[in-house]
């Protein structure tokens, strides 16, 4: 995989969700995401999605996401409040539908029942039994919509320590002080 | 980072798409420039005697004048006796239909990528749209290299009253028309390349709509300057009457060349009481290759008279092309409640070199103007925005509002904003707002791992920066803007 571009990775099925996801000013949500799609379909030799079936999807994803319409319409990301960003970014992950996803710290930047949507968004669209998620966090808020199978503490590059949701119940109690020690 | 640099360099440096060249005979003018090669050009076109003198005038004019060096631009010296300043497609009967045009002119246009739909409309075929009505019709003024080859739709614009000829044609059967406003825009002594223009022009297009007419369909010419050593000395002269309304497209590309190739045109505008004109233009001539070898010399001057009570001229343009362009599309706003536009997209890449902006002179009350100016450079080329808003003593309660933004690509390029602003009446509100930015590494990589290549995301970042300019175009020009703007900076990431 690390010989690959970012964009054959992504059409290989990865996904990135950004911990400070990117404005683009003057490119919609919608625009940027369906030539995103159809180049991702294209490199895997798929029929592009036409207009309508795209605003479709769309508008399906952003409705599971409560997110209004109007932000697909909107500049990518411009304007937008971190929690806003971060949702986004889920709306996105629905649409390009990846079979692993790497989230770097989606939670941050959300609100309780923002969590609790973005939560529900991961389950909805990565709990499938040919996907994964590497879920990157801080706290243990996240894990308690999204019940990890692993969990794995990273200290200075290494993996120092691994478990399961155990763990993460561990660190919530002690600290990672306790942990690393 | 290297291996990336390395691909969006070789894709940066892709040749000129549509570089080609046709094979169709000439019919020179002696090569060099004299008052025999004005007499000689004149001559050709069988003009009247007012007209030759005006040229003869223009010539002995230009001979005092000396080259423009204000302008950010590192210009080779030019041998204007090293040219030829008149070509034509051999001489033919004239042409009742488009059946008659040489096939070879006709596939020209089509390597042109002119749209499918003005092609059928070349070929007079109408197409129904879907409400059953003819869908929207562009008539098309082809010039080919220097002589109006076909136009069509004349009859349906003649019933409108709408004059749309070559200006050779028009300085024959519209001379009073032709001589009122010919030059009283932008007067012979100009500048340089204008008085040059008015001793040599060798064709171009003349535009009359009638008091209270409305256009019935865009106006569009297409320009190719298709013989070597050729220079092209474009004349264009629109004006709408009392009331009147027109849309005008120009859009050009070149082949390929090694030698440069000066285009000194000049454009005319004059809209009188109520008038509206709209003139849009997508340039993409031969830019030299990545060395800066070869290339159009961009030279023109476009100026539009507001001259009537709220006359409004608005001046799109998406510049892509030439090795060097010199332009200043401007409005001298006369009139009371007039309005001037500019709207700009300048992308220059490799050793290209743009120096462009607007003028607008506010002498009319309550006279307005909003200008947008998006630079977008890439490799080691420079791209300034020069403008001048200017307001008059006596010109009360004007508005200018001036954006220019400019987009770097890569760490060699040079983005330039020389805003002039001379104002003279207290009451003028000026507004003027620059910014400058970079295509981030950030962004690229987002969109990136999205799914685009990094040809993709950079056209998608670009068409977003420029999309306040690229929504005035017409629509048949907005698509073929946006291609341009992708191909015209493919991969040219550092």
């Amino acid at each position: 995989m690390l010989v690959l571009a970012p964009h054959e990775r992504a059409a290989a099925g990865l996904f990135l969700g950004f911990q400070y996801p990117v404005e683009i000013p003057g490119v919609s949500n919608v625009q940027f995401l369906r030539e995103a799609l159809n180049a991702q379909r294209k490199g895997r030799d798929e029929k592009p999605l036409s207009g309508a079936e795209f605003l479709k999807l769309a508008r399906a994803q952003a409705d599971a996401l409560s997110m209004d319409q109007d932000m697909l319409k909107r500049p990518v990301n411009v304007g937008f409040s971190g929690g806003e960003k971060k949702r986004n970014e889920m709306v996105q992950m629905g649409i390009v539908d990846p079979k692993l996803a790497i989230l770097d710290e989606t939670d941050s930047g959300l609100d309780i029942d923002a969590l609790r949507i973005v939560g529900e968004g991961i389950n909805r669209i990565m709990r499938k039994p040919d996907k994964a998620v590497i879920l990157i966090t801080h706290y243990e808020r996240l894990l308690s919509y999204v019940a990890p199978d692993f969990v794995h503490v990273l200290s200075a590059g290494r993996i120092i320590r691994s478990g399961g949701p155990e763990l993460a119940a561990e660190l919530e109690r002690e600290g990672y002080a306790g942990v690393v020690a | 980072m290297a291996t990336k640099n390395a691909e969006a360099y070789e894709a940066a440096n892709k040749s000129y798409e549509w570089g080609f060249h046709s094979d169709i005979e000439q019919d020179f003018a002696p090569k060099g420039l004299s008052e025999d090669t004005v007499r000689f050009i004149s001559a050709k076109k069988g003009e009247p005697e007012w007209m030759l003198d005006w040229r003869l005038q223009a010539y002995r004019l230009w001979l005092t004048l000396d080259t423009p060096d204000w302008a950010k631009l590192q210009i080779d010296p030019i041998d204007y006796q090293d040219a030829y300043y008149y070509a034509e497609p051999k001489a033919k009967p004239k042409l009742g239909s488009l059946d008659e045009v040489d096939p070879e002119i006709l596939r020209v246009y089509e390597k042109l990528g002119i749209p499918i739909e003005e092609q059928k409309m070349l070929a007079g075929v109408e197409e129904l749209g879907a409400d059953g009505q003819p869908k929207r019709r562009v008539a098309v003024d082809a010039v080919f290299d220097s002589v109006s080859v076909a136009t069509t739709f004349r009859k349906e614009l003649e019933s409108a009253g709408v004059i749309f000829r070559s200006i050779s044609e028009a300085i024959k059967e519209y001379p009073d028309l032709v001589r009122k406003w010919l030059g009283k825009v932008v007067p012979q002594h100009d500048n340089y390349f204008a008085a040059l223009n008015c001793a040599v022009f060798s064709d171009g297009t003349f535009v009359y709509i009638p008091e209270g007419v409305r256009c019935p369909m865009e106006l569009s010419t297409y320009f190719r300057i298709n013989a070597e050593n050729t220079g092209q000395f474009e004349r264009t002269l629109i004006v709408a009457d009392k009331g009147a309304y027109v849309s005008y497209l120009e859009g050009c590309t070149a082949p390929m060349r090694d030698e440069n190739q000066l285009h000194a045109a000049v454009v005319e505008l004059v809209a009188l009481d109520d008038a509206e004109i709209k003139y849009s233009t997508v340039q993409n001539w031969y830019p030299g290759d990545e060395n800066g070898k070869g290339g159009i010399y961009n030279f023109v001057t476009k100026r539009a008279l507001c001259q009537g009570r709220n006359s409004k001229v608005s001046w799109t343009q998406v510049e892509t092309g030439s090795a060097i362009t010199w332009k200043y599309p401007s409005c001298v706003l006369n009139g009371e409640n007039s309005v001037g536009e500019f709207y700009s997209v300048a992308v220059t890449n490799n050793r290209q070199q743009a120096d462009t902006g607007t003028k607008m002179i506010h002498n009319g009350k309550g006279s307005r103007s909003t200008i947008v100016s998006k630079g977008i450079s890439a490799g080691r080329s420079d791209n300034t925005y020069r403008g001048l808003v200017r307001v008059a003593p006596g010109a009360e309660g004007v508005r200018n509002f001036t954006q220019c933004d400019s987009l770097l690509l890569g760490d060699q390029c040079g983005a330039h904003t020389v805003p002039y602003i001379e104002v003279r009446n207290p009451s003028a509100q000026i507004e003027h707002e620059a910014t400058t930015s970079k295509i981030s590494d950030d962004q690229l990589f987002y969109a990136m791992q999205r799914g685009l290549d990094q040809e993709a995301a950079v056209a998608l970042i670009v068409n977003g920066f420029a999309k306040e300019v690229l929504q005035q175009l017409p629509m048949e020009f907005a698509v073929e803007a946006q291609k341009l703007l992708g191909i015209s900076l493919e991969g040219s990431v550092g």
